[in-house]
């Protein structure tokens, strides 16, 4: 736990936050409404004797009291899908409407982009891409598994990526950067998680992930959403990456609030600071929710 | 006529007349084969453009790209054709299979469910139509399908695949 002791100065009740972080995580599922309601999801489970806790924020996310959900008949379904409550936050910042063409930059193993498609009600085209063709694989059996008809799935390197394949497509309505990240905030579930954290290693993963916000930001259309998001603490890949983008882009911060308890963004870090609406991206703790640690900042394209 | 190219995402021709690749099954065919086999609505893909990419895998998109794309995967594969039967996949069958009136074959008993889903074969009285079927259970009171079986000679062989067989 050593590399989270820089974060004493930033985060309130720090005694809180690294007990937190010790603690395992509740296993969660996100009900996939592309097939099922909520209330029916919960009344199968209940049929196969697993106990549901539904949380407040978000009627589709449900706490199990078995680790193994994908032994029921409501996952065999594809009702329901293994995803952690926090990381179940970026597809709902984004919020995009039923006809929207989507592009998922970092998209792999997909439990955002079926979110994704969800909140368009399948309807319209959500671009999944990744660089990694192992990691796509898993992300089509999930689109698969829960039926999911709208996603389109590209192999490129998000900083570079273009709409080419895509003619009549000019620019996106809506963006997800889920950066490739040091994951400090899986560490309830890593063990290993902080292995080789620390500042110089967020500041080398920054310059990818500025790259590939820049990149998001300027295939979306004027007046369109782009989400930033990572389950790291590090403001070094995050404030600092935003900070970045919104002075390389035409781009504007806008304040969100999806019922999650959570801390503003930073504005100063060490000999840093970054633009004041800063303040406007969310910090998610463990102490917070009971969940793992996430970040996410909302961006508006200006032009 | 050219040949298919299993790489890429060619559309769907609307009709016969229209077929540039031999072989490819028209947009008309398989709605048909959808609405005569399991009695689903004619508008089943209405809002759907329809793709081929590797031998007669059918693939339908709820948007329309216009041109035929260069990317890994375009939607949910829907139907294998190109073979003497063509064959619905196990998630079309979940997702389009709820609204199927014909060739549903209902697994009442709880381990009837099960055997399916671990991909055995059984012995089932039924007098429905040799060939694929959607097999279903009911699930929180309504008939959800589980995925497509082959049904010959009184025995319902499951075509659930291997990496989605589960032993409950
Ligand atoms: C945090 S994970 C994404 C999780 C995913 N959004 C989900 O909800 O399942 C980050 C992903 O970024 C991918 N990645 C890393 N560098 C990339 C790049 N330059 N271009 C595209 N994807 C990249 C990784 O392969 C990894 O799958």
């Amino acid at each position: 736990m050593d590399a989270l002791s820089r974060y004493e100065p930033i985060i309130d009740d720090f005694e809180g936050f690294l007990a937190a972080c010790e603690r395992p995580l509740p296993t969660t599922v996100r009900v996939n409404p592309l097939a099922v309601t909520p209330d029916r999801a919960v009344e199968a489970l209940a049929a196969e004797g697993v106990a549901v806790d539904r949380r407040e924020w978000h009627p589709g996310v449900l706490e199990v009291d078995t680790n193994k959900p994908g032994n029921t008949w409501p996952y065999v379904h594809g009702w329901v899908h293994g995803q952690e409550e926090v990381s179940c936050v970026p597809p709902r910042v984004l919020d995009p409407e039923p006809g929207d063409v989507v592009w998922d930059a970092c998209a792999a193993p997909g439990g955002k982009t079926a979110q994704i498609a969800a909140e368009i009600d399948d309807d319209g085209l959500v671009v999944a891409n990744d660089d990694n063709l192992g990691r796509l694989s898993a992300l089509r059996g999930n689109c698969d598994r829960l039926g999911v008809t709208s996603a389109a799935v590209t192999n490129t390197d998000a900083r570079r990526a273009t709409l080419d394949a895509f003619p009549d497509v000019a620019a996106v309505d809506a963006a997800l950067v889920d950066a490739p990240c040091s994951c400090e905030g899986t560490i309830r579930k890593n063990a290993d998680a902080l292995d080789g954290a620390g500042a110089s290693a967020s500041r080398s993963l920054g310059r990818l992930q500025a790259d590939i916000l820049a990149r998001a930001v300027a295939l979306t259309r004027p007046g369109g959403t782009v989400v930033y998001s990572t389950c790291t603490f590090a403001p070094e890949e995050n404030e600092a990456v935003v900070d970045e983008v919104l002075g390389r882009t035409d781009s504007r911060l806008v304040e969100f609030d999806v019922g999650l308890a959570s801390a503003p963004g930073l504005t100063e870090w060490g000999d840093a600071s970054y633009d004041d609406s800063l303040a406007r991206a969310q910090r998610y703790y463990p102490h917070h929710n009971d969940t793992g640690g996430f970040f996410a900042a909302k961006l508006e394209v200006t032009a | 006529m050219t040949d298919n190219d299993s790489q890429t995402f060619g559309r769907l021709p609307a009709t016969d007349a229209e077929r540039s690749v031999a072989g490819r099954p028209t947009r008309a065919a398989v709605v048909d084969w959808w609405t005569d086999r399991f009695g689903v609505p004619r508008t089943i893909f209405e809002s759907y453009t329809l793709w081929e990419k590797g031998a007669g895998k059918v693939w339908a998109l709820p948007f329309d790209p216009g041109a035929p794309v260069p990317v890994e995967a375009l939607g949910l594969t829907v139907l294998r054709t190109r073979q003497e039967h063509w064959k619905p996949t196990t998630i079309a069958a979940q997702r389009f299979g709820r609204e199927a009136t014909r060739n549903v074959l209902r697994l009442d008993e709880r381990d009837q469910a099960a055997a399916f889903l671990a991909g055995e074969e059984q012995e089932i009285a039924w007098d429905g139509d040799w060939g694929y079927v959607i097999a279903a259970h009911e699930l929180t009171g309504r008939l959800e399908p589980i995925g497509v079986g082959l049904y010959t000679y009184g025995t319902l062989q499951s075509m659930v695949p291997k990496g989605r067989r589960r032993e409950f």
